[in-house]
């Protein structure tokens, strides 16, 4: 195998399909401490089909483990589906929210500019804190972070990756038609 | 044979009626073919011991002396028979004391169904007495496990568990039901199971996949086709003789794959890996093409990697598609059943003879019998060695048994010197490699071929691990022939020592009980060899003798097995053990 499958780095975000059962999480993660890999985000919500979950996991790892990696999760008994896109193949987002003092907003308008600058918005507002809402990638939300930074941040959130592909892909649910047509044995 | 449950499962399944979960258990069971349970109870799962009492016509429960016993049994028997071995496990002890035996099951392939019981599921999670997470040890060493906490789930989860533990490449399924799930009562009915939308056991044959393999072996000059245990999982043995007959390609034989074809073929080139055969390592690196089939170059197959086949092309006959270039990079592979696929390539092939090619081979092979293998079947010296066993024993049954071993020296020399004739006739542990795993193999081998000689034979080590199971031989009276190659050490750690660590034996010699004394105690006959003079006489004693029989066979104490194709070396950098002046 060349050399470059074993010591080129990248990021890679998979996407896995799978049935809703109770340790598939477990099981999917298994595959990566297995490999002493670390999970940069993982994301997992119900998919467009009831009952199909979908996992966004985002890895820093070479070629040749990804492709290994991706073929034992598909072969996992309850994963439908399991592949993997590189950084140019997929659009992705992350959402964070910061609270700040409502006072830090209030004193200045230099909050305000920032939050208009950078694309955030404004979630809620007490007289105590408000929560500010800003979607991006993680540098961006980073950015952000640290320009409120010196105002005071009580707390700040940042979820895992959500990422749709650039590519034109079979739909889930056509692919499973298609599976149940070729695999079911007749009666 | 139509028995009274089976009668009774047909009863149940036209009209529903109430059974408690342990009794669906059994039915399920039933309903699966499955005849012989090897187990042991404990509290969690009493309730089905309990029902077990009611189904004796139809499910024989087998009371090992460990459940590490019971797993391997359960292994043994679905290595011989083809069938799905099942065990049982109380929760706790019971269950973890399976889990070496679950992942050798992993590691070997093998189709196996584990039942646990659990702790009652309204004290699971609570650090109950004997209660354990199996579901979640047993994770990454099962095909697929399921916890059971209602009774109405146990017909569908063991349908579905003996789906998945035999189709496409098998492997251990564990069940764990909790306590009140066996006690609660629902209404029966059994559906087998033959379909998982998320799992494809046998993917669809690719036309591309078929044209492009028959193209590199038409042209191929000097081919070796490399066959593993996914032939004989998939009982396509007459296939893979179709093939090679065909083509004219030499063939050789990872570990497990040993027994798919005789070794009297005249195309059998002898056994891959670090204590395989010279010829074919050597030529793997001088070959044109390789041709895996059902195999998984395993890394104490293909040494050194990076110089692993360089200068050949690759192709990968498998079904398990994350096999498929995960050591070795290929360059065409068909994904698929061996079964099926390889007569759609062999149709393609031109018939093709590679006599020249398989004479290198014999040069080879003919260096290695002056250098290595005459010694070790006619050795000089007095003691007897190994190698000379097997001699002994291919005398006295010519290929008519099946060899069960344990691990270690005496199982690489059982594996270059048994003279395999019948498919399935070889049953070891590979890929985890577990000592202990022979003795209760060789009882599962028994009751799933209750018709043919079963020997064991093991080290003085490996015995001791799992010699308590003489208790379920004497018990169940098991014809089994035991044999146990004595050299006082743990023969093939002190090899390694005296090759690689200046001969500093650490905790490597063993002392060991008299075997045949401690046979007798269990009331099975025995002798103690200690001379070549009584050799011969003693094992066909063993053979002759009706019922079980232990030899405890004195062997050369520091015995090495070369070939040897060192950790980290190339495939063809093997040493033949003379390259330098013994120590
Ligand atoms: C459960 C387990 N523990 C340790 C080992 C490491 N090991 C491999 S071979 C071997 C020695 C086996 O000695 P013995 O059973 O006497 O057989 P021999 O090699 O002498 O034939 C050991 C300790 C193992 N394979 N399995």
């Amino acid at each position: 195998m060349s050399n470059q499958e074993f010591t080129n780095y990248q990021e890679y975000t998979l996407t896995i399909f799978s049935e809703n059962s109770i340790g598939l999480l477990n099981r999917i993660t298994i595959n990566f401490t297995k490999r002493k890999l670390n999970i940069e985000s993982l994301t997992v919500s119900e998919s467009a089909i009831k009952g199909v979950f979908k996992f966004t996991i985002v890895i820093i790892c070479n070629h040749h483990t990804v492709e290994n990696l991706v073929k034992q999760l598909e072969k996992q008994i309850d994963v439908i589906r399991a592949f993997y896109l590189t950084q140019d193949e997929i659009l992705h987002q992350e959402i964070a929210m910061y609270k700040i003092e409502t006072n830090a907003l209030l004193e200045t308008n230099e909050i305000e500019h920032i939050i208009r600058t950078y694309n955030a918005r404004i979630l809620e507002m007490t007289k105590e804190y408000t929560v500010i809402e800003k979607t991006g990638h993680k540098a961006e939300t980073q950015e952000l972070f640290e320009k409120l930074k010196p105002y005071g941040v009580l707390q700040f959130v940042r979820s895992g990756r959500v990422a749709i592909t650039r590519l034109k892909q079979e739909l889930l649910s056509s692919y499973l038609e298609k599976l149940e047509k070729q695999h079911r044995p007749a009666v | 044979m139509e028995t009274l449950a089976m009668e009774k499962l047909k009863e149940l399944n036209q009209k529903t009626t109430r059974v408690s979960g342990s009794e669906a258990l059994l039915l399920s069971l039933i309903a699966e073919q499955v005849t012989t349970i090897f187990g042991y109870p404990g509290g969690a799962i009493m309730p089905v011991y309990d029902k077990l009492m009611d189904f004796k016509d139809s499910l024989k429960h087998i009371l090992t002396r460990h459940e590490q016993g019971a797993v391997h049994a359960a292994q043994g028997f679905a290595r011989v028979s083809g069938r799905t071995g099942v065990c049982f496990a109380t929760s706790g002890p019971g269950a973890t004391n399976l889990i070496t035996g679950i992942a050798d099951a992993y590691m070997d392939s093998t189709p196996i169904v584990c039942i646990t019981g659990q702790v009652g599921s309204h004290l699971i999670g609570s650090d109950a007495f004997q209660e354990t997470d199996v579901v979640g040890i047993s994770m990454p060493i099962t095909k697929w496990n399921y916890q059971v906490t209602r009774a109405e789930e146990i017909p569908e989860a063991i349908a579905k568990a003996f789906y998945i533990a035999k189709s496409g490449r098998p492997g251990p399924v564990l069940i764990d039901i909790t306590k009140d799930a066996m006690l609660q009562e629902m209404d029966f009915v059994y559906k087998p199971c033959n379909y998982i939308r998320s799992y494809i056991p046998v993917p669809l044959m690719k036309e591309e996949q078929l044209n492009r393999a028959a193209e590199l072996i038409n042209e191929a000059k000097k081919p070796l086709a490399l066959i593993g245990q996914g032939v004989i999982l998939a009982g396509a043995e007459k296939e893979v003789l179709a093939f090679l007959e065909k083509t004219g390609v030499p063939a050789a034989f990872t570990l497990l794959g040993l027994s798919a074809i005789p070794n009297d073929h005249p195309q059998h080139m002898g056994m891959l890996g670090m204590h395989g055969h010279a010829a074919p390592n050597i030529k793997t690196n001088d070959c044109d093409l390789l041709i895996g089939i059902g195999m998984r170059f395993d890394d104490r197959v293909t040494g050194k990697v990076s110089k692993y086949a360089k200068q050949a092309k690759i192709i990968h006959f498998e079904l398990d598609k994350a096999e498929i270039n995960k050591i070795v990079k290929v360059d065409a592979y068909v994904n698929g059943n061996v079964k099926e696929t390889l007569p759609a390539v062999t149709a393609k092939l031109i018939k093709n003879s590679h006599k020249e090619w398989i004479d290198e081979f014999k040069i080879i092979r003919e260096d290695e019998e002056k250098r290595v293998i005459k010694k070790e079947l006619y050795p000089e010296g007095n003691k007897i060695s190994m190698g000379e066993v097997f001699r002994v024993i291919n005398e006295a049954v010519n290929g008519e048994a099946v060899l069960v071993t344990d691990v270690g020296q005496h199982q690489m020399m059982a594996s270059r010197y048994f003279n395999f004739k019948n498919t399935r006739s070889w049953i070891t542990s590979g890929g985890l490699g577990t000592m202990g795993f022979g003795l209760p193999a060789a009882m599962g081998a028994q009751f799933g071929a209750p018709e043919k000689t079963i020997i064991s034979v093991s080290g003085d080590g490996g015995f001791q691990m799992t010699m308590q199971e003489l208790g379920t031989i004497a018990y169940n009276r098991l014809p089994i022939k035991m044999i146990i190659l004595n050299n006082n050490f743990l023969g093939m750690v002190r090899q390694w020592q005296e090759l690689f660590f200046d001969e500093r034996y650490s905790s490597t010699p063993i002392s060991s009980p008299d075997f045949p004394v401690l046979a007798s105690a269990y009331g099975i006959p025995g002798e103690m060899v200690k001379g070549r003079n009584d050799l011969k006489a003693a094992i066909q004693r063993m053979i002759q003798t009706p019922g079980a029989y232990l030899l405890e066979i004195k062997v050369v104490n520091k015995g090495n097995v070369f070939p040897m194709i060192p950790q980290g070396a190339a495939v063809n950098e093997v040493l033949f053990g003379d390259e330098k002046p013994s120590k």
